[in-house]
């Protein structure tokens, strides 16, 4: 039986039209055969027209306005028949007052990309110079949404079993050594996911990966003539849409497949996919910037605005997105809810979290709205939610983010407190004994678990961890902006020359040292993340926040696993070992008893002595013990774990706690001996010679296995 | 896009010359779907379609099922490097039985 309100009703032109459907935003095919219903929202706008063209055509065919007597409250939305779905572009044009100082941006010469947008075009190619003269540069395109996932769903993986890979999806293969097909794309990590399976890590979390412009404040290197550009992509131009130029089908648009199939396959190979979404600010800038949708839709509505008409800068970019307006926050809502339920994202990490918890005036809000809807949503009640818990406008929120006991927070003092540790700083082993047990101080109270932190010695911004044991300052010289970009806060140590050097005893120490970060941070409760290509020692030159390169210094060069196969075979170790261990994955923090009667507390903390830490502000020794019995809170039984860590620049001699009869101390790694018997494939373990005791030598960490 | 038919012993060589997109995947559509019937042997030969669009790989997909649920058996042959890739990439190139050449795919379907 057909429906009864399939048929036009209208006519524009040549054009046959019908009032159309509110809901859902955005454009796309509907129950009415041959029609495309758009619609879009606008609180201020007095008229909006809808504007068509070709597939890369310079002109528009046809502007249709939307008839007065088919908007339902401030909603533009019809249906036109007849479209050409696959080759069109849309855009629209809105008309409403320009009061800058009000906050008023229309201006109906500019064609307006639909916010919903499902798939942008105008940036198909990566790196491709844009024609500076188009009228209408990031065009909006009709996307099918249907795609056969068979039985695909989120894997839902306990989030305190994730091993977390961030990920630049071009920088990951973009390298000629990766081997690939398709060089810098989706399609690329696909071919690489035996090597993640390979390391070990079960979740990757993926820089922005929604359209975004990469010839954004575009400019030429005066010291190299290079051209830089918006490389890691923290600008968003269309929060619904895929980026192309990421796409080896971007050039035909199938970008939305290409990426669904590489998460089908990711899912089928025991990997889940986060999300890193930017939702504090967008590409338009401030008053000077360019104006492709939001402005021109309903500037007062999405942005920050001050008084007298001056954009708020929170995120440090030029603008703010206005994410506790009402309006914004179910846009917000209504995207993530799309990528969780069209795309199957696991989860989602959150840039500049805190901006999502200031209100329109920039205030910070005791229960953010915005963030109480996510934590309850129930289509995303599955999903991880990740906040970067700071931004740029001074709001620091590590261990006080309002979680509404659903948020995780990268946890940025883990990250300085392992760095200070590590390069032997005084006065750390009291806070370490926090970090190791997945920051109780920051997360117990509230009655959150380990989970909540996640730890993390590296991370995009910033060093990697071969530039944080090589360099004492920063080299952003290559950024244009004199080097005074990028966090000075580094927490780093160059062992002893700056940079490059022949020095077998720096290097040694260097690789020592990047051991010893991922040693730690695999035994410590909470969920580890490590950055693409730390595992084989990547290095950008002591350049600390390499936003703008799109070249060999961000791109990971796979000739590094031959170079540093000892690096690469010590993290995967170690993955394994964490992955093996379920003693490392609890679901609660430690409570320092034995509430098994195992004869042993959870955890226990020694030093040089047994049972005895060193906990004075001097101190650069610590060790722990975990009781196998009470891993998983005592639902599972594993081996007994112990981790000597000798930050001190001269040997020691450890005494070990005795294991129960007829168990035995094995050796699972040892920083200070040379490779490849600095670490074993879990299960193939050496006995430990002297069970009372183990030598650790200067600035070296020992992980054993009681079984 | 010029659409022909050969019968070769009991089975249907379908020729395709031309790009398959939104405008023309319907004339294929009706044309294929005429010879799916139960027991039916459909080979389809790609060689001159130098393009396939996202409507075009649905199209296609979409009459596979049908011909296949009607219990009749269905390969591509022919498909270009750069469709076939596309096709990987996309994650539509597992749902098909293909074949590289037409004496290849004939066998198949013996």
């Amino acid at each position: 039986m057909g429906r009864i309100d399939i048929h036009p009703t209208h006519t524009y032109g040549e054009f046959k039209l019908r009032r159309g459907k509110p809901y859902p935003f955005g454009a796309g095919a509907t129950l009415i055969p041959g029609g495309v219903n758009f619609s879009i929202f606008s609180s201020r706008a007095k008229s909006c027209t809808l504007v068509l063209f070709q597939k890369h055509a310079k002109e528009p065919f046809a502007e249709i306005p939307f008839p007065e007597e088919f908007c339902i409250g401030n909603v533009f939305c019809m249906v036109v028949f007849e479209l050409d779905y696959e080759n069109i572009e849309y855009g629209y044009r809105m008309d409403g007052p320009f009061n800058p100082t009000e906050g008023y941006w229309f201006d109906n010469s500019k064609i307006l990309l639909d916010p919903y947008a499902k798939i942008i075009g105008g940036r198909d190619v990566w790196g491709i110079t844009p024609d500076w003269n188009n009228i209408y540069q990031h065009r909006a395109r009709l996307a099918f949404d249907d795609f056969d996932w068979e039985d695909d769903r989120p894997l839902e993986i306990p989030p305190e079993d994730h091993i977390i890979y961030e990920m630049h999806v071009r920088g990951f293969t973009r390298h000629p050594s990766s081997g690939v097909k398709h060089l810098g794309t989706f399609a690329a990590i696909r071919e690489k996911i035996p090597y993640l399976k390979e390391l070990g890590v079960n979740c990757i979390e993926l820089m922005p990966v929604y359209e975004f412009d990469e010839f954004e404040n575009s400019r030429i290197d005066p010291t190299t003539g290079k051209l830089l550009l918006n490389y890691w992509g923290y600008s968003t131009v269309g929060f619904f849409a895929l980026k192309a130029g990421y796409a080896a089908t971007g050039k035909f648009g199938m970008q939305v497949d290409e990426f669904k199939a590489l998460v089908k396959t990711l899912h089928k190979n025991g990997i889940e996919v986060i999300l890193d979404v930017v939702f504090n600010h967008t590409a338009e800038g401030n008053e000077h910037g360019p104006t492709i949708s939001f402005r021109g839709i309903d500037n007062k509505t999405y942005y920050m605005m001050t008084s007298d008409g001056y954009y708020f800068n929170f995120s440090g970019t030029g603008n703010t997105l206005n994410c506790n307006n009402p309006i914004v926050r179910n846009m917000v809502l209504d995207c993530l809810r799309y990528w969780a339920s069209e795309y199957h994202i696991d989860g989602f990490r959150f840039d500049l979290a805190t901006i999502l918890g200031r209100d329109p005036w920039g205030a910070p809000l005791a229960n953010p709205p915005l963030l109480e809807l996510l934590a309850f949503d129930p289509i995303l009640a599955k999903c991880k939610l990740i906040a970067e818990a700071w931004d740029a406008g001074g709001l620091y929120q590590v261990g006080c983010f309002p979680a509404f006991d659903r948020w995780v927070e990268w946890n940025g003092k883990y990250r300085d407190c392992i760095r200070k540790f590590l390069k032997s700083d005084i006065g750390m082993v009291g806070e370490m004994a926090q970090r190791l047990q997945g920051s109780p101080d920051l997360y117990g109270g509230s009655g959150r678990g380990p989970a909540t932190s996640i730890n993390y010695v590296t991370a995009h911004d910033g060093f990697t961890l071969a530039d944080l044991f090589s360099y004492n300052h920063k080299h952003n010289e290559a950024n244009g902006e004199n080097n005074s970009d990028g966090t000075e806060d580094n927490y780093s140590w160059n062992c002893g020359a700056e940079g490059w050097t022949e020095d077998q005893n720096v290097l040694a120490l260097r690789q020592r040292l990047m051991k010893n970060a991922i040693a730690i941070l695999m035994v410590s409760q909470g969920v580890p993340m490590i950055l693409m290509g730390d595992e084989m020692g990547r290095t950008q030159h002591g350049n600390n926040n390499t936003y703008c390169h799109d070249s060999e210094l961000n791109w990971l060069d796979w000739n590094l696993l031959e170079s540093n196969a000892h690096l690469f075979q010590f993290v995967k170790h170690c993955i394994a070992f964490r992955n093996v261990h379920p003693v490392l994955r609890n679901h609660s923090h430690f409570r320092n008893v034995d509430y098994v009667g195992s004869g042993y507390a959870d955890i226990t903390w020694h030093g040089t002595q047994a049972w005895n830490a060193d906990w004075s502000f001097h101190s650069r020794t610590l060790a722990f013990m975990l009781c196998g019995k009470h891993a998983k809170e005592g639902t599972v039984e594993d081996n007994n774990i112990y981790v000597a860590m000798n930050m001190h620049w001269e040997t020691h001699w450890f005494e070990i706690p005795r294991l129960p009869e007829g168990m035995k101390w094995y050796v699972f790694a040892n920083t200070g001996v040379t490779p490849p018997e600095d670490s074993w494939e879990p299960g193939t373990e050496p006995l430990l010679e002297n069970q009372s005791g183990v030598l650790v030598s200067d600035r070296s960490v020992v992980i054993l296995v009681g079984k | 896009m010029e659409v022909k038919t050969v019968t070769i012993e009991d089975i249907t060589v379908i020729d395709l010359a031309g790009e398959v997109d939104a405008v023309t995947a319907p004339k294929i559509q009706q044309q294929v779907l005429q010879f799916a019937q139960p027991g039916s042997k459909i080979l389809m030969d790609m060689t001159k379609v130098p393009y396939m669009s996202s409507a075009g790989l649905r199209m296609l997909l979409s009459v596979y099922r049908q011909a296949v649920a009607r219990n009749g058996k269905l390969v591509l042959v022919g498909l270009s490097e750069d469709i076939k890739d596309t096709m990987s990439v996309t994650g539509f190139l597992d749902f098909f039985t293909t074949s590289l050449s037409l004496e290849s795919g004939l066998k198949v379907l013996k």
